[in-house]
């Protein structure tokens, strides 16, 4: 590794040939302020446009200020990151940024999570100096984002993410000078452009352009009705995220307080997706045996590899970009679908009541998850599997609506039957779980033996792409994993030109799966937060008493009792779904 | 080819064919015809002449007879007159407007006694559509030089030892560009002409292009020799239809005669060019925002570096250079750089083309040797300014540059002394202005174009320059104050130091020059509330002279908001809060008793 010599603010300081001022200054401890730098690091995803121009040093030598996140150190540069001159710059930029933008921080739904407001507060900004003009743009609701683009900065993040992260391509910058705006193609709606509502838009936004659609308001509504039962369930992630919203360190597990402050809020039943995730393994493992039963019988039509569907901006993007493949993704519903629909048949009729008379809420980690619960096809009569989807973030935002002091709670169970859950369904919430989780059961179910080593490490990890190999007592059994949509592209680019031979492939849309979903705390681009997560939920798998969905006991009655066999009548009819052709939805208007 | 007698050149640019210049042409050739003198004498349509203000220019050789403002019913009287009879078609003569007397021919007229015709050395001169023509004028022959009797290095040293700089504004060392290009060593590189030509009023490399087309084909063929590229690519404003068209024809005729495409001259370096169309965006002449609107992308240029030179079209090697400097490329391989770097000044050698617009009375294209002073170029370049007025300030640089004024114009024109004096060399825009012109609404008019053209990525230029603009929009509407001038100041500087891309970095330079040079007149309109100009519609009040109104009543009946009151036969007033300022009451006073003050 080539080195340079560099002064910063009069500290001596070596840095990487290539490196920026800005990873030269935080390596030696400097911190530069910055507003539209956004790294995921591990991710290989860093969005460095130098458009908002906080992060200005001034460098001896040079005529102008020059971008610390652009600018890459030189052999005897010299560097002044707080001189009068850069402070002054830095703060009339800031100002001018504040300028245009709304000033509605109070009920603002990035508030205390927005990195403008931070920063304004950083460089004691009390006045804005210029009055004049503010952007205005149309509101433009998705089911699952809200784009309140008065109060974009122009940062791109988005886009970057949008398009380098997960090669979507919804959004990208339109219009110049003063208009310029981070927009759809053609400047349509979200949902007719190629939006998948993966969220990590929301993610990466430092300020309140990008949010996910609030539903707290009704999911109150609906616990305050007297005629209505309502049931709620969580998503593995959500307990490994939801106590960075109360303090908590990332990566605490708070399960038990979680279902505690559930039961304070006033859900009638607190159950756990975690349920129809042992429930999907058993049907989703059960395809996935039958698919390479058939095909090491020689069956030529069987498509393999079968894709996981538990992710909803997942299969939207399938839909939007592989139509041609709608075939190979496994029919099983997502966890959270299967759960409604257990809950709206069998929990209902367990009730005696009317599916009208239930509503299923959901706390997932994940934005897409509000677009999934009001498709057409997980309806019947109108009347959704599951009513609500709520953000990580928003069922903080009802426990302390609820005024509950979480960090005191006593940590309480979730309710039975529909509460149960094994070590395999809690590590859905990161990527290579699902793919784990299957394995643990289709080893048992193909070979007949009992896995005596649970934990398949080889298929753990976050990098963007992996395989894995493992052996089902003598038969290879090759599988692929993606996390982000860019990932999941590579791979599936390869599967259609048949470049590679898998069995299974899981993607996840998001960066290191649930757990980094767009529906979590905000990290702020700091993915060593993802990181402590994912080792949680393996935390939390191993603490476990069982390990492997199909010994879930409750699992086994729901079968026994209502739904006869995997992959059986039964289960076709309310456990799995088809896909759709949605690559020509993407509208242009004429 | 045929050898004639005569030739009449007539002005193919595009402001004479917009008055017509193409018919004139065909008139002439139609009476030449009728008098069976078309084996003797050839009309040609050439490139502009930059004597725009005459146009349309009708120039007759050998005897370098000079006619302006043609129309086409004069092709009669100039082929039976000036051709058969030899007899100069006195009226259509420039006239000196101090002496008053018609000039014979054009060396002895004062718009081209002290220019230096090297970029447009060609223009007006040849017929842009013919290869034949340029050939006959040593076309070709620098690149034929540069392929068979030298190596790239060779060509590198010569354009150094030249001190050609770039043409289009920044001023940077051609030579060196090149020869950075070339050490960053790639599969396929790149040479790209820069024919975004933006600046309001500026047209040199339309010019050129439209009448000199091959020289940029042969420059940029050489350019490719040297550092090793064997694609070119000019990207050009699809506002420029005449231009495109003759690079077309150029591009197409160049192909047929070899001198475009494989295995030229018998070597083995190949180099063929294609055009690439601009939308008119003015950013998109930043060569980064240049490279990416070509690449298909959003035109809004990135940080350098990486300069384009290391990683530019296609992330391959690029060398962007404009097309007037491409122009000098030609002739300094030929006749040498050091006949070239004797012209102009120690650190500006050569010539400059500027756009010579405003209140002067010689508007057009001109080419002067640098180191000429801006009260050469405005006195006897353009005639002095409009009306006997007087001088006030010069703007050049664009929307970049800055406004001088008295005080700037015994400066030798060189690209360091007027960045010295708060302005800058830019692509050659010059506007002259008197004391009509308003300096605020001036800096006003050049920051809207700013606004306009901003492309939005970096906050100063998106916000900044937008606040910029709304608070000389508040001072030229007298609702300015002090702190608004403080503010002024600081953004201007802030912006300046903060932007992303030279149009960012130079949008405060009208603001700047002027608030350095008409300070007494920010604060005239800001505790005064005046305009001395009388530009600024809302600090003008109409006044009505109480000693020489007689109160015919025509002004009160006339005024279309009732503003003016009074009783028949006595003085009349107008009431300023109702009075829209139309100049109804001015136009309708017989007496001349309302002015406007």
């Amino acid at each position: 590794m080539e080195t340079v010599n560099l002064i910063i603010d009069g500290k001596a300081v070596q840095a990487e040939k290539g490196q920026t001022i800005l990873k030269a200054a935080r390596k030696a401890g400097i911190s530069i302020p910055t507003l539209c730098y956004y790294e995921l690091n591990g991710q290989k995803l860093e969005n460095k446009p130098g458009g908002c121009r906080v992060c200005v040093v001034e460098v001896e030598g040079r005529k102008n200020l020059a971008p610390a996140c652009a600018t890459e150190v030189m052999e005897g540069m010299v560097v002044h990151t707080h001189s009068l001159r850069v402070v002054n710059a830095r703060r009339t930029v800031v100002e001018l940024i504040l300028s245009d933008h709304p000033s509605d921080c109070l009920s603002c739904s990035k508030s205390g999570n927005c990195e403008l407001q931070t920063l304004a507060q950083k460089l004691g900004i009390r006045e804005i100096p210029f009055q004049g003009e503010q952007s205005k743009y149309r509101p433009d609701n998705s089911p699952s984002i809200i784009r309140d683009v008065d109060k974009c900065i122009m940062c791109r993040r988005c886009e970057t993410v949008c398009n380098e992260l997960q090669t979507v391509g919804a959004l990208s910058a339109v219009n110049r000078g003063f208009e310029a705006v981070v927009a759809t193609a053609f400047e349509q709606d979200l949902v007719k452009s190629s939006c998948t509502m993966c969220g990590q838009c929301v993610m990466a936004c430092p300020v309140g352009a990008l949010s996910e659609v609030n539903q707290t308001r009704q999911v109150i509504q609906a616990i305050n009705n007297p005629e209505k039962t309502v049931i709620v369930q969580t998503a593995p992630a959500v307990r490994v995220a939801l106590g960075e919203e109360f303090g908590y360190p990332a990566g605490t597990i708070v399960t038990g307080q979680m279902a505690a402050a559930l039961r304070r809020i006033g859900f009638d039943y607190v159950f756990d997706t975690d349920f129809a995730a042992d429930l999907t393994i058993m049907e989703e493992g059960t395809e996935l045996l039958g698919r390479i039963q058939k095909f090491m019988e020689g069956d030529k039509n069987v498509k393999l590899p079968i894709l996981t569907s538990c992710c909803p901006g997942w299969v939207n993007f399938f839909e939007t970009n592989y139509p041609d493949m709608l075939d190979v993704p496994s029919t099983a519903k997502s966890p959270q679908q299967m759960f409604g629909a257990i809950a709206k048949n069998y929990w209902a009729e367990k009730l005696k009541i009317k599916r009208e008379d239930m509503v299923v809420v959901s706390i997932m980690p994940c934005v897409a998850k509000k677009y999934e619960c009001q498709r057409e096809e997980f309806k019947v009569d109108g009347n959704p599997d599951v009513d609500f989807s709520l953000t990580t973030r928003e069922l903080a935002e009802l426990i302390k609506q609820f005024n509950i002091d979480f960090n005191s709670l006593e940590e309480e169970d979730f309710d039975m039957p529909l509460g149960a859950s094994t070590g395999a369904s809690v590590i859905f919430g990161a990527t290579g779980g699902v793919i784990e989780a299957a394995a643990r059961t289709a080893y048992e179910v193909f070979t007949g033996k009992t896995l005596e080593k649970v934990d398949f490490t080889e298929l753990r990890g976050l990098e963007g792409v992996r395989e894995a190999t493992i052996d089902f007592n003598g038969t290879p059994i090759h599988l692929g994993i993606a996390h982000g949509l860019g990932n999941a592209r590579k791979l599936l680019d390869k599967v259609r030109k048949g470049e590679v031979q898998y069995h299974a492939i899981e993607v996840m849309a998001c960066p290191g799966g649930c757990i980094g979903g767009a529906g979590q705390p905000y990290h702020h681009g700091d993915f060593s937060i993802v990181e402590k997560r994912f080792e949680a939920i393996y935390k939390e798998d191993l603490g476990k008493e069982l390990r492997k969905s199909h010994e879930n006991p409750y699992i086994k009655q729901l079968y026994d009792e209502y739904l006869g066999t995997p992959c059986g009548e039964k289960s076709h009819h309310l456990l799995h779904t088809h896909y759709f052709d949605k690559s020509k939805q993407v509208e242009v208007e004429a | 080819m045929a050898k004639y007698k005569m030739h009449i050149l007539v002005c193919g640019g595009t402001g004479c064919t917009a008055s017509q210049s193409v018919e004139i042409a065909d008139r002439l050739k139609s009476n030449l015809l009728d008098k069976g003198l078309d084996k003797e004498v050839q009309v040609i349509l050439t490139g502009c002449f930059g004597f725009c203000e005459k146009g349309p220019i009708v120039k007759i050789m050998p005897d370098n007879t000079f006619y302006t403002e043609v129309k086409p019913e004069d092709a009669q009287e100039i082929i039976e007159e000036h051709i058969i009879k030899g007899r100069k078609v006195a009226r259509l003569l420039y006239t000196d407007p101090e002496k008053k007397e018609h000039v014979a021919d054009a060396k002895h007229m004062g718009f081209y006694k002290k220019q230096l015709r090297i970029a447009l050395r060609n223009c007006g001169f040849i017929d842009p559509e013919n290869i034949g023509e340029y050939i006959a004028c040593d076309g070709y022959a620098a690149v034929a030089k540069c392929l068979t009797e030298m190596t790239p290095q060779q060509v590198i040293d010569e354009i150094k030892l030249s001190g050609l700089r770039g043409r289009g504004g920044g001023g940077f060392p051609t030579g060196m560009k090149w020869e950075i290009a070339s050490k960053n060593h790639a599969d396929q590189k790149y040479v790209v002409c820069n024919a975004d030509e933006g600046d309001p009023g500026a047209f040199m490399d339309r010019s050129i292009l439209e009448g000199d087309p091959h020289s940029i084909i042969e420059a940029m063929t050489i350019n490719g020799y040297a550092i090793g590229a064997t694609k070119g690519l000019v990207y050009i404003r699809a506002e420029y239809p005449l231009a495109i068209h003759r690079l077309q024809v150029a591009i197409a005729q160049a192909r047929e005669y070899g001198v475009l495409g494989e295995n030229l001259f018998g070597t083995d370096f190949s180099f063929d060019i294609e055009l690439r169309y601009g939308a008119g965006a003015f950013v998109c002449g930043e060569e980064t925002a240049l490279i990416h609107s070509m690449e298909g992308k959003r035109g809004e240029p990135t940080f350098k570096p990486p300069f384009p030179a290391q990683s530019g079209y296609l992330q391959k090697p690029t060398n962007v250079n404009n097309v007037e400097t491409y122009a000098n490329i030609p002739i300094i391989i030929l006749k040498g750089a050091n006949w070239f770097n004797k012209i102009g000044t120690e650190k500006s050698k050569g010539t400059k083309v500027f756009a010579l617009a405003g209140q002067i009375n010689n508007v057009g294209l001109i080419e002067v040797p640098m180191g000429i002073t801006l009260r050469e170029v405005i006195y006897e370049i353009g005639g002095g300014i409009k009306g006997g007025r007087q001088f006030k300030a010069v703007q050049t640089g664009g929307p970049s540059g800055g406004c001088l004024t008295e005080k700037h114009l015994d400066t030798p024109i060189d690209y360091d002394n007027l960045i010295a004096a708060g302005s800058m060399m830019g692509s050659g825009g010059m506007v002259v202005m008197d004391e009509t012109s308003c300096m605020v609404a001036i800096a006003k008019f050049y920051l809207e174009f700013t606004c306009e053209e901003s492309c939005g990525k970096c906050s100063p230029c998106r916000i900044g320059n937008k606040r910029m603009l709304e608070i000389l929009d508040k001072i030229t509407k007298g609702n300015g104050t002090m702190e608004d001038l403080e503010n002024l100041k600081n953004l201007a500087g802030v912006i300046k130091d903060t932007a992303l891309c030279g149009l960012g970095q130079t949008s405060p330079n009208p603001i700047l020059s002027t608030l350095t040079n008409f300070w007494d007149e920010y604060v005239e309109h800001v505790q005064d509330k005046k305009c001395r100009a009388g530009a600024c519609k809302s600090l003008m009040q109409y006044v009505i002279d109480q000693s020489v109104c007689v109160g015919c009543t025509a002004c009160a009946r006339n005024c279309p908001v009732n503003a003016i009151q009074g009783e028949k036969k006595t003085p009349h007033t107008i009431n300023t809060e109702l009075c829209i300022k139309c100049g109804t009451c001015i136009e309708k006073c017989k007496f001349n008793a309302i002015s406007i003050q």
